[in-house]
């Protein structure tokens, strides 16, 4: 039986280098992560969080893959929704790829995937990604598209 | 008239544009609007519950049929689909496509809903899978910046072909049809 799990893909126009600056700087993490701080370094083993605007620790975990450029992934903990804490530790993979694209409308695009996938058990935890992931991320791609995000909140 | 009740959500895909309802109307039913988006897909549609719906290549071939199941404008449009031109495809029963259209802030959510009448295997939806990510990013790319993406249409994923070619041997949903409650 597969664990539970979120995929989500989107295609952005921009480059691998500048989705993966998007993605582990702090100031623009921020930016498209509704006011979110992220804390940790783009290598394997370091700890990583995010905190709420009011310095509440929203998630936690550790890098355990980061490949500049193609791949991110963190071990990930809920740390303010005592329900979806219970359900103990998940793996959230980034993974940047260039996309195919028809050369004459010259709209080359890189594709985004990110899965987000329970260890253990449970439904709560998914369910709750499952409504975040979609919000984040269409915030990203309007950020790295536009300049602005898409909403604040 | 469509039994949407039948359907249940295969796959969904949601995204957040910067936009308007009306906006993301237009571009979901007027045909020179889908095909900057739509893998250069026109959308023919008759704007009334149970009107035809057609999918068009860009060299005017059908691509997919089906009719109108919800014209709410700009709130929810809905039409069944079945493919033509491929084969086995077009043998599959019909799967039904909701767009939802709610203001989200100063954004616009909009969910696609791929909806299916039995118990399809992961193998066919992963067609779905595939396309819908590209024509929903080109879509909020088109609004938002007014350029597409214009991302190739891949195919069918590998596996895909085979599976649908043993569920139309098969006809699994004739039999769940049958079999009634569980």
């Amino acid at each position: 039986m597969s664990k539970p799990k979120f995929v989500y893909v989107t295609y952005i126009r921009t480059t691998p280098e500048k989705l993966w600056a998007a993605l582990t700087d702090p100031q623009t993490i921020k930016k498209f992560w509704f006011g979110m701080t992220a804390e940790f370094e783009a290598k394997a083993g370091s700890p990583w969080r995010l905190k709420f605007e009011d310095g509440r620790t929203a998630d936690s975990g550790e890098i355990l893959e980061a490949a500049p450029g193609k791949r991110l992934v963190i071990r990930w903990r809920n740390e303010f929704k005592p329900e979806l804490t219970a359900e103990g530790w998940s793996r959230c993979a980034m993974e940047i790829e260039t996309a195919d694209y028809y050369p004459d409308f010259g709209g080359k695009a890189v594709k985004l995937t990110i899965t987000h996938e329970l260890e253990g058990e449970g439904t709560k935890f998914i369910d709750a990604v499952s409504g975040g992931w979609p919000k984040v991320l269409s915030n990203l791609k309007s950020l790295l598209e536009t300049g602005d995000v898409a909403f604040q909140k | 008239m469509v039994d949407i009740a039948k359907f249940k959500p295969g796959t969904v895909y949601v995204t957040y544009i910067a936009t308007t309802p009306e906006q993301v109307w237009q571009a979901l039913t007027d045909g020179a609007f889908s095909q900057q988006y739509f893998f250069g897909f026109r959308v023919e549609v008759e704007p009334r519950q149970g009107g035809a719906f057609r999918l068009l290549y860009p060299d005017g071939r059908v691509h997919a049929h089906g009719e109108v199941a919800v014209w709410d404008p700009p709130r929810r449009f809905a039409s069944t689909w079945t493919i033509e031109g491929m084969g086995e495809f077009g043998e599959l029963p019909e799967c039904l496509v909701t767009y939802d259209i709610d203001p989200s802030g100063e954004s616009v959510k909009v969910t696609m809903t791929e909806g299916h009448s039995w118990d399809i295997p992961d193998a066919i939806l992963a067609g779905g899978r595939s396309g819908w990510p590209a024509v929903m990013s080109s879509l909020k790319s088109v609004l938002e910046t007014g350029k597409p993406l214009s991302i190739a249409n891949e195919g069918p994923p590998p596996g895909m072909v085979e599976a649908v070619k043993r569920a139309v041997a098969e006809k699994p949903w004739l039999k769940s049809a049958t079999a009634g409650s569980r």
